[in-house]
């Protein structure tokens, strides 16, 4: 089964949210679209609607990320559902359970969707082929594979700040080989159509192949951001000094961490975006990620109005499916 | 049976000025001095917003689209144009005209008014809608009514806009005697 089949129903209408890969322009935007109902919500005195009423969403963590399984949580209970939350890694896992052995356990305490975080690549297409029907999976970050909900939450803070796509220069700063981030990043703003996509990075933190993901490369940060409209900043995670992909943290902040001397090579108006945790003085410096210019918390908040988007419009159509 | 136009442009802005005489006079009789409105997406938005000007209302139309307070979400899921509700003004104590196009089920009104009271208590809610017709399922019912079409079970009625708003009629006629 293909991955469009597997993530859209006959209809073209979401099941599963797995990776960015497989979508069209349209359904990207409808995605968007709907958030943008949702990040309303919190001005009312009541923040919550009524729409998964009576549903039981599963955070499966086998990999520990307080923070996303926090905003997945909120956008669950936001949309009226209960949650429950499994950090595997500490539970079955490690007395030698199967994933498939741990899936069917929580399926048989009737879940309608589960939130899969997996530091292996492809768990949440593996749990997605194998959960019963009417069960939807939202993948919440897999191994170096797919952030999907990170990446359309960019997009989402994109639009709201820049507006339309297209003309847009975009670039992605840091270690793009090791994160999933920044490929669905890519994939996400190569369908919505901007104008050019650049990746700025060591070549020791560049997969082999990543032209072929429709990017342009620098390894020197001033020439590409030069007149771009978005930075994105990635997370340096520590254990990359520690294979000797980087010499030390210092000399990659000297290389391409980004300050605001080199933050004046991008447009003016150019805002600069990062996932989280920040690592102040490595990828990025205190006077960036608290100035004007970043939309680093706002990112957050709107993290929790896409996850709302895609949990309720997968749980939707998948219940329409069963004719209940 | 194909669509058939039922009312053009001009019919139906008289049909909202008889509407606005009602509401103020209705209003009046209930001593609401300061009300507020609220037009359902899409086209009660459309009626409203004349409604809103003809009665002269001071705070800004609110509009409400229903689409998270659905009782068909779990069969039809999600509305894939949903759009988002605006409420320009504090809900807390204020007399509200809610404003549709069709009443029909009567299950649109009350996913609005459960929406409305998310953003507060209201200190009422009183119900314009431009068409009523036959078939409610719950025990909701206008306050001001524009038209009351005589339709058949099948028929099916709806208000095209915003410019030019035509009211069209699809469906069967042919039982129209029994309805």
């Amino acid at each position: 089964m293909s991955i469009e089949q597997l993530q859209t129903d006959e209809h073209g209408r979401l099941r599963h949210f797995l990776s960015i890969e497989g979508f069209r322009r349209e359904q990207l935007l409808q995605i968007l679209d709907t958030a943008e109902s949702f990040a309303m919500l919190p001005g009312r005195q009541v923040k919550k609607v009524p729409l998964l009423r009576g549903k039981i969403i599963t955070n499966l963590f086998f990999e520990n990320s307080t923070r996303t399984r926090t905003t997945f949580e909120l956008a669950a209970k936001l949309l009226s559902a209960d949650v429950i939350n499994f950090n595997i890694d500490v539970s079955a896992t490690s007395k030698g359970e199967t994933l498939l052995d741990t899936l069917r356990n929580i399926e048989a305490m009737h879940s309608d969707m589960f939130v899969v975080r997996h530091s292996a690549s492809g768990a949440a297409h593996f749990i997605a082929r194998h959960a019963a029907p009417g069960v939807s999976i939202i993948n919440a970050g897999d191994g170096c594979h797919a952030h999907p909900t990170q990446a359309m939450l960019d997009m989402f803070t994109i639009r709201r700040y820049k507006g339309d796509f297209t003309p847009l220069r975009i670039a992605i700063v840091g270690d793009v080989q090791h994160s999933r981030v920044a490929r669905s990043q890519i994939m996400a703003l190569n369908i919505l159509g901007v104008s050019e996509v650049r990746v700025i990075a060591p070549r020791t933190l560049l997969p082999a192949d990543v032209r072929t993901l429709g990017v342009h490369v620098f390894h020197d940060l001033e020439q590409g951001l030069k007149d771009v409209d978005v930075v994105i900043m990635l997370r340096l995670q520590h254990e990359r000094m520690d294979n000797a992909l980087l010499p030390s943290a210092h000399e990659y902040f000297q290389l391409y961490g980004l300050t605001a001397e080199r933050l004046e090579y991008a447009k003016p108006d150019a805002i600069v975006m990062h996932p989280g945790p920040i690592n102040r003085g490595v990828e990025i410096t205190s006077e960036v990620a608290d100035g004007p210019q970043s939309v680093i918390l706002q990112q957050v908040s709107y993290g929790i109005a896409i996850r709302m988007a895609v949990m309720s419009m997968a749980l939707g159509n998948s219940s329409g499916e069963q004719g209940s | 049976m194909s669509n058939r136009s039922f009312m053009q442009h001009q019919a139906i802005l008289d049909l909202i000025q008889g509407m606005a005489r009602i509401t103020r006079r209705h209003l009046r009789d209930k001593c609401i001095n300061r009300p507020a409105m609220i037009g359902i997406h899409t086209g009660g938005v459309w009626v409203a917003e004349r409604l809103h000007q003809l009665l002269q209302i001071e705070p800004p139309l609110g509009k409400l689209d229903i689409s998270f307070y659905r009782d068909d979400f779990t069969r039809i899921g999600m509305n894939p144009q949903v759009k988002p509700s605006q409420i320009p003004f504090a809900v807390e104590d204020q007399h509200i005209v809610l404003v549709d196009d069709v009443i029909q089920s009567g299950r649109t009104i009350r996913a609005a008014m459960n929406e409305i009271f998310d953003f507060g208590r209201p200190a009422s809610i009183t119900l314009v809608t431009l068409i009523e017709r036959s078939g409610r399922e719950l025990p909701i019912q206008p306050d001001i009514i524009g038209l009351e079409p005589p339709l058949a079970d099948d028929e099916h009625i709806r208000l095209l806009g915003p410019d030019p708003l035509i009211l069209q009629i699809s469906g069967d006629p042919g039982n129209r005697g029994d309805a």
